[in-house]
């Protein structure tokens, strides 16, 4: 086709497997990008999508095929494409000593925008990544989503013929992302810019004109989603559960009979399945437990994970087992003669003149799962920092199992499990040392420390020589939660532990949570992907440091008025902007 | 390219440096401060001339000549003679080092002096072999003196012929000042440190913080990569060149008999040699720890010890005499120090300033190479 | 009992992975090796202050049987050789100021005639002085010749000096310069890899997960200063062994007290670097320190020039210095056969210093907010 974006045939790339031999990364590959149109690269860790992106942008050399972009060949004269487009890589390097304003300054002058230009579009970035406050901050002092955000507002200092986004929303809150998508979708609209992003956010793939499923290093399937949509069709269904029984548990129960059930996911109190094309009606019904369910409209998740069970069999992404041991402190957490194993009062934490944590109180109780969530910046990570006894509190009590773990003895955090935004891992190390080495520092030694880790390593299905360094996102994680599982303890903090990993992995993670829950573990964990707050047992909504709700998640979603309907994503954008509206309107 | 975008994206970048620079202070107690300190313990804290060396004489013969002999170490102003009873008390203070040297005057003496000969044993501390041999020298010209006239007194031996006389003259250094060319050297120590400990971890920080890829696909060509990054730095360099002149010139009174321009000039080519070849190690190790190990194994190290700074090359054996003459430092080395002590002498500017340029450009070409945009 | 084995067993875990991240791949094993071999053999070829080899001029305007023979006698001792041969005075300032020759020795005309009538004959030494304490060593050895010529003339001398060096009886410089180098050069990455292993964690985020096991400050401050300092101690095995065989110094002094005093050398380096490592917020800032305060520390050591030739303030100054008493130590026990009693005194700053930093380094782990 004459005039595409991009066309790719037969595109290879290999990279050298890091124990000898190579690997395929991009594996004949081909593809074409029609221009003014958005189009959408997802598929699970691994399947190519970064690759693909870098031979693009004309970083990667292609090791076979023929890749022209904007009509020029990209491997013969890179330099020529990369002064035509824009690119935004996974991990925007920002320069973390410059403020957010000479970040923006250096990159419009690199494109070399010019001045009167600059005005305007530097006002609805700053606008639209709500930076407007923070344009003399040192993009070091940012949190996270924000980082993610300043990168995309740098990508973005000018109007590129083609546009290229990977993963560009990952740990960006529901806020944000509503924003970043509309601009990306305005300059697509009017200024009939091309754009290709790589995303584990299929909400954001249903947005796109055409979307590319990959896997293995090559299209599984291509279309719009409608088209992919449609390969769905009469077979999704809503299971409402039993009395009782929290929708997670049902969802657990489901995703354990994989021969009849492609998929299933909390939503609204119900279960959202996809069932098999040729399930077996006698196993369905096992499988379901006597819940009535219903037929529902289909989505381009529910596509997306029927195209890969179809060409994965399910095997390389094996779930891993829910955790059968039983605790001392199995405790039902609806029981009300149980006393809170985390309990916060008036928490306050400043730096400087700035108030990160504003008079915080909430309490969790024995074996539940507590949501937290909140926009960038919210004061989430700094919260959680205090609790793990990281950070000194400037005001108020917080006691986690009894104790404050700034000033308890070492010994009372072997009760506490804490999985770091990033998975903090030693790169270096093996994953067998890794966990060694943490199953090391907290006590375990000897046979015990050798069953632990022979069992994480079976559990979160990992092998035990690779580099964790060059681990898949998705796989670091798996490390991180076995790491912080090893020493069994009673309470887990995980930071955001589904950023930047595709849904089969999430599933594999939160049937490990409900696992762990279901054996009265206490987790505590925060999420930028809001349909994950269905598997909590409360949430709490966070936003300027200030608690704004806390509840169940219908309780939630309540509170937010019944006409954002069951989507929790829709709840939380209208809790938060109400309760930034009456800050402003009092201000 | 046009000429616009290459200076529009080179002043951007050159801006971005140089508040990276200023931003983290430890660039700056680096790139100022520890020159600065360099410069005054160079200066003042550092020397090799003995003064006041302590030396236990123990006289064990107390006759008229043996102590007119030692009376001569008294009149020394680098000797210190401390006057004990036995040999066992001046072995006991050497070993505890309160004492530098023992001059023995044997029992014998006077007879032995009779004969026409007589000998004094003067037991050194060769631990610190360099302040030993200026002792030596030191009791050597202290006792020539009153011997010297007592064999005048005596009317000489039968002289058939006179004798050699050494007439010396210390040309450049004439009085044999140590900071006279340790600060010349100092000047390359600075600019040398610059490139490898500040440079040296430039591009590396770049590429271990992800900073580059997003870098890599705009319009920026390798070269405004690599200028940007070398303009603040040699702003810096010619801070400490500007500290180090003043300090030559006022604080230490070093002579400067070069021209100013030239010895500008040259120590700002070397400057552009030393960050350059900071920043292609720093490229090409993509790891600040890796980077640093290799600058001051590759740069530092050799300046200080191999570039004839404070070792003599002539002194060295031939295959590290030519590992010496590949390293830019050496031949900065003796350009800058026969500009300060001797002048302009045109052929080694020539010679020197060619073989640095060769070195600068071969340097940045390669640094533009290792920066190829490209994440293979 | 039981709980001290557990103590242990989680410092062992954390030893056991700094060892892991440090040798587990060959370019970082190479490059905390490597440097010290490479350094120890520069510095023993390199740094000499023994003159061997003098290039000079000479201009015998005398050509006379006395000229020859002072001649004669410098070109034989091996360390002098002629490179010109001047016809006028005027050609001296060629050869000196191209570094062709050292020296230039002018015999004036007169040389001769004035020796034959016993007055005494002026020989002109022109030195070339850029560096000063080679033109004086220069100097010494014309001084030596000419007056060995002088004796053999029949000018013996009234009094005789006999030298006796202890310890280095040829006085060589490698005797002095090298064996202090066995603490001198493994504290330059001792320091550098103690500063950078807490900042790197911190800049990875791997210190928090640290932080919330239930290791003590204590607990991570031993299995981050051990790691550290055995490669120090390895690294000074290393160079201690090229010293003693490759370049041939003799030990005199123990081996066990040597190693005594290196590890308490290396303790207070290691303290110094983990305090570096804790006030330092990213990998840059650690390195920068780092270098910031070896450059000082190895002037102000007495290494390459001594202490009591410094002002006294500077005197005062290289008591906070472990180097200044890391070479005494070294440098006495090593040529001197020192004792105990001997360099006992250099154990007390080295534990002084010690005793602050480490406790300091704990207490930041835990105080110093990122």
């Amino acid at each position: 086709m004459t005039g595409a974006t991009v066309v790719a045939e037969g595109l290879q790339r290999s990279f050298e497997a890091p124990g000898g031999g190579s690997l395929r990364a991009i594996d004949t590959l081909s593809l074409t990008v029609r221009p003014g149109e958005l189009t959408a690269l997802v598929g699970p860790d691994g399947a190519g999508k970064t690759t693909l992106l870098r031979m693009i942008a004309g970083l990667l050399t292609p090791g076979g095929g023929r890749l022209e972009v904007l009509g020029t060949d990209v491997t013969r004269d890179p330099q020529r494409v990369q002064d035509r487009i824009s690119y935004m890589p996974q991990r925007f390097g920002l320069y973390e000593d410059l403020s957010v304003q000479e970040n923006l300054d250096l990159y419009a002058d690199l494109h070399r925008v010019p001045q009167d230009e600059r005005g305007p579009r530097f006002t609805r970035l700053l606008k639209m990544t709500d930076m407007a406050r923070f344009t003399a901050r040192p993009a070091g002092k940012l949190s996270g989503g924000m980082k993610q955000k300043l990168g995309l507002a740098c990508t973005l200092v000018r109007a590129p013929e083609l546009l290229l986004l990977d993963e560009p929303s990952v740990g960006v809150d529901p806020l944000s992302r509503r924003d970043l998508w509309a601009i990306v979708q305005q300059l697509v609209e009017d200024d009939g810019l091309s754009v290709i992003v790589s995303t584990a956010y299929m909400d954001e793939a249903a947005r796109c004109a055409q979307v590319h499923v990959m896997n293995h290093g090559r299209i599984l399937a291509s279309g719009t989603p409608k088209a992919l949509c449609a390969r769905v069709q009469g077979l999704t269904f809503a299971a409402v559960p039993p009395a009782g029984v929290h929708p997670r548990v049902l969802q657990a129960r489901m995703l354990a009979a994989p021969e009849v059930i492609v998929d299933a996911t909390p939503h609204g109190g119900a279960v959202h399945y996809v069932r098999q094309p040729q399930a077996d009606a006698a196993r369905l019904a096992e499988a379901l437990d006597g819940a009535a369910s219903a037929p529902r409209g289909e989505g381009l998740e529910d596509a997306f994970m029927l195209l890969l069970r179809q060409h994965d069999n399910g095997t390389h992404h094996a779930l891993p087992e829910p955790d059968e041991r039983t605790p001392a402190s199995a405790v039902a957490p609806d029981n009300p003669n149980v006393s809170p194993i985390i309990s916060v009062r008036n928490l306050v934490r400043r730096f400087g003149d700035f108030t990160a944590v504003a008079s915080t109180s909430f309490e969790v109780l024995p074996g539940e799962i507590f949501g937290l969530l909140g926009p960038n910046g919210a004061g989430k990570t700094t919260t959680f920092r205090m609790l793990c006894g990281l950070l000194p509190a400037t005001e108020g009590q917080l006691e986690v199992a009894g104790r404050d773990l700034r000033t308890a003895r070492a010994r009372a955090r072997a009760r506490i499990g804490y999985v770091a935004q990033k998975f903090s891992l030693y790169g270096n190390l093996s994953v067998r040392e890794n966990l060694e080495f943490f199953g090391g520092a907290y006590g375990l030694r000897g046979r015990a420390l050798r069953t632990q880790v022979r069992a994480a390593l079976e559990r979160f299905d990992l092998d035990p020589t690779a580099r964790s360094g060059e681990l898949p996102a998705g796989y670091k994680q798996r490390l991180a939660m076995a790491t912080g599982l090893l020493h069994a303890p009673q309470i887990l903090f995980l930071d955001e532990p589904t950023s930047g990993i595709d849904p089969l992995a999430r599933r594999a993670f939160w049937r490990t949570i409900t696992g762990l829950a279901g054996a009265g573990v206490t987790i505590i964990v925060t999420t930028h992907f809001m349909e994950e707050a269905e598997y909590c047992d409360r949430i709490a909504i966070q936003d300027a440091g200030e608690m704004l709700v806390i509840g169940t998640p219908q309780q939630v979603r309540d509170k937010a008025g019944a006409d954002r309907g069951t989507d929790m994503n829709a709840a939380f954008i209208g809790i938060v902007e109400q309760a930034r509206a009456t800050r402003e309107a009092a201000v | 390219m046009s000429a616009v975008g290459f200076i529009t994206r080179l002043r951007a970048l050159t801006r971005k440096e140089s508040r990276q620079l200023l931003r983290d202070r430890s660039n700056l107690l680096v790139g100022l401060l520890l020159p600065v300190v360099l410069i005054l313990l160079f200066g003042y804290g550092l020397s090799f001339d003995v003064k006041d060396a302590r030396i236990a004489v123990v006289m064990q013969n107390n006759s008229q000549a043996a102590r007119e002999a030692a009376m001569g170490l008294t009149g020394s102003s680098y000797l210190s003679p401390v006057w004990m009873h036995d040999m066992r008390e001046a072995e006991a203070a050497m070993i505890a080092g309160d004492i530098d040297a023992t001059l023995r005057v044997p029992h014998d003496f006077l007879r032995q002096l009779a004969l026409g000969e007589a000998h004094v044993q003067l037991i050194l501390n060769g631990v610190d072999s360099t302040t030993a041999s200026a002792i030596e020298g030191y009791v050597n010209g202290a006792l020539a003196v009153p011997f010297a006239k007592r064999l005048q007194r005596m009317g000489g031996k039968s002289a058939e012929s006179g004798s050699v006389v050494i007439v010396q003259r210390s040309w450049f250094n004439e009085p044999g000042e140590s900071t006279w060319f340790l600060v010349p050297g100092l000047v390359v120590l600075i600019l040398t440190l610059i490139g490898a400990f500040l440079t040296s971890l430039l591009v590396a920080r770049e590429w271990e913080r992800g900073t580059l890829e997003a870098i890599f696909v705009t319009p920026v060509r390798p070269l405004e990569l690599v200028l940007a990054k070398l303009a603040p730095y040699m702003v810096i360099g010619a801070i400490d060149l500007g500290m180090c002149l003043l300090a030559a010139r006022w604080l230490f009174e070093v002579p400067m008999r070069g021209s100013l321009p030239i010895i500008i000039a040259v120590s700002l080519l070397y400057l552009l040699v030393s960050l350059s070849l900071g920043l292609l190690i720093s490229a090409l190790a993509r790891n600040q720890f890796a980077a640093s190990q290799i600058a001051l194994l590759v740069s530092f190290m050799p300046a200080l010890m191999l570039s004839g700074f404070v070792f003599d090359l002539r002194n060295v054996p031939v295959v590290i005499r030519a590992i010496s003459q590949l390293l830019p430092a050496t031949h900065f080395m003796g350009l800058i120090k026969t500009l300060f002590m001797a002048g302009d002498y045109w052929p080694d500017i020539l010679r020197s300033s060619a073989i640095l340029s060769i070195y600068a450009a071969v340097l940045i070409t390669f640094t533009c190479r290792a920066l190829r945009k490209t994440m293979d | 009992m039981q709980d001290a084995l557990a103590w242990l067993a989680q410092i062992a875990a954390l030893i056991r992975k700094e060892f892991r991240d440090l040798f587990k791949d060959p370019s970082s094993r190479a490059l905390l090796l490597v440097p010290a071999i490479l350094q120890s053999l520069l510095f023993g070829y390199g740094a000499t202050y023994d003159l061997t080899h003098v290039p000079y001029a000479v201009l015998d305007q005398s050509r006379g049987a006395a000229s020859t023979r002072l001649l004669a006698s410098l070109d034989g001792g091996g360390v002098f050789t002629r490179v010109a041969t001047l016809d006028n005075a005027r050609q001296i300032a060629a050869v000196i100021d191209s570094g062709d020759a050292l020296l230039a020795l002018a015999i004036p005309a007169d040389f001769e005639a004035r020796l034959a009538t016993g007055r005494d004959a002026p020989l002109q030494v022109i030195l070339d002085g850029r560096n000063s304490a080679t033109a004086a060593a220069a100097a010494a050895q014309i001084a030596a010749v000419v007056g060995a010529v002088n004796v053999a003339r029949g000018h013996a001398p009234l009094v005789t000096i006999d030298r006796r060096a202890w310890f280095n009886p040829n006085l060589e410089s490698r005797w002095n310069l090298m064996p202090p180098l066995i603490a001198a050069l493994s504290m330059i990455q001792t320091l550098l890899l103690s500063a950078l292993s807490v900042a790197r964690e911190r800049e990875q985020g791997t210190f928090d997960q640290l932080l919330v096991t239930p290791l003590t400050p204590l607990q991570i401050l031993i299995g981050k200063a051990l790691p550290t300092m055995t490669v120090g101690i390895l690294q000074s095995t290393l160079i201690f062994l090229i010293i003693l065989f490759w370049f041939g110094i003799p030990m005199v002094g123990s081996v066990w007290l040597l190693y005594l005093g290196l590890a308490s050398f290396t303790l207070a380096s290691v303290g110094i670097g983990l305090s570096i490592s804790a006030v330092a917020l990213t990998m840059q800032q650690a390195m920068l320190y780092t270098f910031l305060i070896v450059m000082p520390l190895m002037l102000l050591s007495g290494l390459l020039t001594p202490i009591r030739n410094m002002p006294q303030v500077l005197q005062w100054l290289t008591y906070a210095n472990p180097l200044r008493f890391g070479v005494d130590l070294v440098r006495r026990v090593y040529l001197e056969g020192a004792g105990l009693a001997e360099v006992g005194a250099d154990f007390v700053p080295l534990l002084c210093v010690a005793a602050l930093t480490l406790p300091l380094a704990a207490w930041l782990f835990r105080h110093r907010l990122s």
